[in-house]
């Protein structure tokens, strides 16, 4: 494209953010809503494997699990434990939607670690969304079953009464503030995390220094990977302590 | 975007595609800024793909996987209970089994004792028995014997009275005296019996 060719000047050329840009899969028009891009590959695939590994991975139904069943149990037991723990046990109400997060995220973050790939969870339009759907729900939730008494969440009775104003206010910010750090938590992972591995790539086209950036970029991808699923686990557990607060508000 | 770029060029001026792109405003963001997160206009495609995929997922878990899983979580712990049940059940059939053999173990021997002794009993009495019975025999046989001896005894003494009379008799006859067979036995009685 033009850019590129602006750019392959002299020296080096890096491209780290390409790989975040959203293009139409069929022609090079516009990127409507309804458009189907590599947005929507990604996000098939993502939905493709879930049911692969929950669906097809149960399917033997088999008392003693194999490998693909035993996963599907275990990623079932991990987030059911999770909402039961941080929540307690009026929490497991919304496992499936806790459950769709968590899964949502896991298999993007590990999808988008795939040479070429497009990771949907680097984009904070993706992760806003994500972010603002526990936001609201959580805050309405709240509100549904505790009436008014949900805003006790802001008063902290276990402080002296003089600061508790001061700590309203505090507490009402860091509410609403809540959905920023949330959704630009993951999104700026994956996005960090990719980007560094692109500029690692990019030095490998040096032949001096390029083993040693081709460590770097092994070593980044081993990194990756941890924070791929630790970036899951982060916004499933901090969506279980957001409902904990919605279903239980008084400290 | 470039692409997005080249047609609202197009859509503009048919002239300005080549050398002059890099001067467009949004080209330049996309190079310099150079983040695609912050590209508003994909906002829209994103978001209405995201609530598509996540509607799939939940409807795939809601709907099939996690109530399956569910299914085989419940099923294990029902067969893990029951299995645990019947070894529960099992062992104490086995406590009871040694119980009944270590009983029926008591009893033999209690039984078999209780047969020694008894036949050491009636061997005991057998024996008595015998014994009485041999006493008795050896005590008839040894009154009979004395009986035996002392009629012995008493014809031998007899005999010897009658001896020593007829020799009295004949002494006296030999010092030439007529022998008194009163005299001769009273005296010989005496003398035998003295």
């Amino acid at each position: 494209m033009a850019d590129e060719a602006q750019s392959e000047g002299p020296g080096l050329v890096f491209h780290p953010m390409d790989q975040f840009q959203v293009v139409p899969l069929f022609g090079d028009g516009e990127v409507h809503w309804y458009t189907i891009t590599n947005v929507t590959m990604w996000m098939a695939i993502t939905v493709a494997c879930i049911a692969a590994l929950m669906v097809l991975g149960a399917k033997g139904r088999a008392v003693i699990p194999g490998r693909a069943q035993s996963l599907a149990e275990l990623s079932y037991g991990f987030v059911y434990k999770m909402i039961e723990d941080v929540t307690g046990k009026d929490g497991l109400k919304y496992f499936p939607y806790v459950m769709v997060l968590f899964l949502f995220i896991l298999f993007s973050n590990f999808l988008g670690l795939l040479p070429a790939a497009f990771t949907t969870t680097s984009h904070i339009a993706v992760t806003g969304m994500l972010a603002l759907a526990v936001f609201i729900g959580v805050s309405v939730l709240g509100f549904v079953k505790n009436g008014p008494s949900f805003l006790g969440l802001f008063w902290v009775t276990s402080a002296p009464l003089a600061i508790r104003p001061v700590l309203a206010v505090i507490e009402v910010i860091s509410y609403f503030v809540r959905p920023v750090s949330h959704s630009i938590r993951l999104a700026g992972n994956m996005t960090a995390g990719h980007a560094v591995i692109k500029v690692f790539a990019g030095f490998a086209q040096l032949v001096a220094i390029s083993p040693l950036a081709v460590l770097g970029v092994t070593m980044m991808y081993g990194l990756e990977v941890l924070v791929a699923f630790i970036q899951a686990y982060v916004f499933t557990i901090l969506t279980c302590v957001y409902l904990k607060d919605a279903l239980h508000p008084h400290h | 975007m470039a692409n997005e770029t080249h047609g609202t060029d197009a859509a503009g001026d048919a002239v300005v595609l080549h050398g002059q792109v890099v001067e467009h405003p949004t080209e330049l963001q996309h190079v310099e800024a150079g983040m695609p997160q912050l590209d508003f206009t994909t906002y829209a495609n994103q978001i209405f793909w995201l609530i598509v995929a996540l509607a799939a997922i939940y409807w795939i878990l809601s709907k099939i996987a996690l109530p399956r899983i569910a299914m085989i979580l419940a099923e294990r712990r029902g067969t893990i209970s029951n299995d645990i049940a019947a070894a529960e059940e099992l062992k104490s059939q086995a406590q009871e089994a040694e119980a009944a053999y270590q009983k029926a173990l008591a009893d033999a021997k209690a039984e078999s004792a209780r047969i020694v002794a008894e036949a050491k009993a009636e061997i005991k009495a057998e024996l008595d028995a015998a014994i009485a019975r041999a006493d008795e025999e050896i005590a008839a046989k040894t009154a009979e014997s004395e009986k035996a001896i002392a009629a012995i005894r008493a014809s031998a003494s007899e005999s010897v009275e009658a001896v020593a009379k007829d020799t009295a008799a004949a002494l006296v006859a030999a010092f030439g005296q007529a022998p008194d067979q009163a005299a001769i036995d009273a005296a010989v009685d005496t003398r035998v019996k003295g």
